[in-house]
């Protein structure tokens, strides 16, 4: 099952400018882990350990902070939608 | 800006231009402007900062804007002694910077939105926006209106109506998006990402957040050239409480004042306390929370620099607390009874919060204080206005007038001498 994952302008650049790609997986981690197949290196970007998001990275599914979910153990669904959000923004 | 290096991120280091960007593009970081202390050391003094206007571009060559647009009348807000605040918390040098009286829109964004608006105009954007509580808004829209400039503002769709119409009246196009701040600030970084315009508090944060050093610039040179050993900040998107500890450390790195290890606390609402809660915890990490407080300005439950208000706060050995609706409250209406001045919830929350920390003895009574009041309780009229209930109407006589002062004698603390009443 493949899920729509939205990347944001500053990643763009692994992803040959694409603005959403499809990634498989069965929770957030795992498709989120499985960019970098198609988008080399974009997991340096987004995880600074195994299992842990960089803290300037906050992911969204379905527009719900996966902090309030089950972090990058929630459970993915067809036509669920991930997006990527820097965090530093907003005052 | 004859100072300014560039931009450097804060997490790793890694430098890139003087550019309206705000992410690192080496580790998502955000961006910081980098100055040259060492070419002012000796330029930037005591006597050239006097020499200034009187407003907050006194303080230019500490903010990266070449040539200012607004806020000519913006900043340089009174200090004033809470003498009559003091005595009834037991204090000796408490004070009061009070952004209420802030021009044009009354609140500390008129500092953040001189720079920002300024700043992209010199990058050449013809259109300027924000993510807004409210107060954001309204400053952005009565600056973009004196610039004419195009502006877009996005806000909640619940705030309260002095927030609503402060903004609308200066013509902008408004976007009341229904959801949290947080919900708003996420679709305005998408939208940043995809339009190319300055959202104020998104792509030109760098530039934006320096504005806020002039609040503690201020409070230092009113304080004449002394740091207080307290500083009190409310904590939204923690923008300001950052800011005021630069501020302060920049003066001392200049020599300008004394380094007497001033101590900066945080005040959130109970409602939405993330920051307050890491602190107590002792872990840097900030959990956001889903806000439920009055206090709409400063209801961010996932505060983008949240990790430097921790870091600020635990450099200089300062705490945090938080006040619940109803201590925000009371807050609001002590001031006002005490000082007379009217704060809105943020302003409230402030002085909650600062009276816990003086109970808790993490503020002593016999150091100095400056308690930051950053917006006007007119805009949020609906937070007290069951709390003040009108009093009765009485007929054009002088005896229902006697009647009614016959009355509130007995409701007044202090009497009123019989002289007054012929």
């Amino acid at each position: 099952m493949s899920i729509r994952v939205r990347i944001p302008s500053p990643l763009r650049g692994y992803t040959n400018g694409a603005d959403v790609v499809e990634s498989p997986g069965a929770n957030v981690g795992e498709v989120l882990n499985n960019l970098k197949t198609q988008a080399a290196g974009i997991e340096t970007r987004l995880f600074k350990g195994p299992n842990q998001l960089n803290r300037f990275v906050n992911v969204y599914l379905n527009d719900e902070d996966i902090r309030f979910l089950k972090n990058l153990d929630t459970p993915v669904k067809d036509g669920d939608e991930i997006s990527i959000v820097p965090a530093i923004a907003g005052g | 800006m004859n100072y300014v290096l560039g931009l450097k991120c804060k997490e790793c280091g890694h430098r890139t231009g003087v550019l309206p960007v705000h992410v690192c593009e080496a580790c998502f970081g955000p961006y910081e402007v980098e100055y040259d202390y060492g070419k002012m050391k000796g330029k930037v003094t005591r006597e050239s900062i006097a020499r200034g206007p009187r407003s907050l571009w006194r303080y230019k060559d500490l903010l990266p804007v070449d040539v200012p647009r607004v806020g000519f009348h913006s900043g340089f807000t009174p200090l004033k002694r809470a003498v009559r605040l003091a005595a009834e918390l037991g204090c000796s040098d408490l004070w009061l910077k009070d952004d209420s009286c802030n021009y044009p829109t009354y609140s500390y964004k008129e500092r953040v939105v001189s720079v920002a608006i300024s700043k992209a105009i010199e990058f050449g954007f013809d259109t300027v926006g924000c993510a807004s509580t409210g107060n954001l808004a309204n400053s952005t829209a009565a600056h973009a209106a004196q610039a004419g400039i195009r502006c877009f503002v996005m806000i909640p769709h619940d705030l309260e109506q002095g927030k609503v119409l402060g903004s609308l009246i200066f013509a902008p196009t408004m976007v009341r998006v229904r959801g949290t701040y947080d919900d708003v600030n996420r679709l305005c970084t998408e939208i940043a990402d995809k339009y190319g315009w300055a959202i104020v508090n998104v792509n030109l944060r760098p530039y934006y957040t320096e504005g806020a050093k002039t609040y503690g610039f201020e409070i230092a040179e009113q304080l004449g050239w002394r740091l207080p050993r307290h500083t009190i900040v409310p904590t939204a998107g923690g923008t300001i409480l950052p800011k005021v500890y630069k501020a302060y450390q920049e003066l001392i790195e200049l020599g300008l004042v004394e380094n007497n290890q001033p101590g900066i606390h945080s005040a959130q609402a109970a409602g939405c306390n993330p920051v307050v809660t890491a602190i107590h915890k002792g872990v840097d990490i900030i959990e956001p929370q889903k806000p439920n407080t009055i206090a709409k300005s400063i209801a961010i439950g996932n505060p983008a620099d949240g990790y430097y208000v921790y870091q600020a706060v635990k450099a200089s050995g300062g705490w945090g607390e938080s006040a619940t609706d109803p201590e925000i409250v009371d807050a609001i209406k002590l001031l006002a009874k005490t000082e007379g001045i009217w704060t809105e919830p943020a302003g409230g929350t402030t002085l909650a919060a600062t009276i816990k920390l003086i109970q808790q003895g993490r503020i002593p009574t016999n150091e100095s204080i400056v308690i930051s009041i950053t917006g006007n309780g007119l805009k949020t009229q609906e937070v007290v206005m069951n709390e003040l209930p009108y009093p009765s109407v009485i007929e054009p006589k002088l005896s229902e007038f006697g009647k009614l002062l016959e009355q509130s004698r007995l409701n007044e603390r202090a009497p009123v001498p019989e002289a007054a009443v012929v």
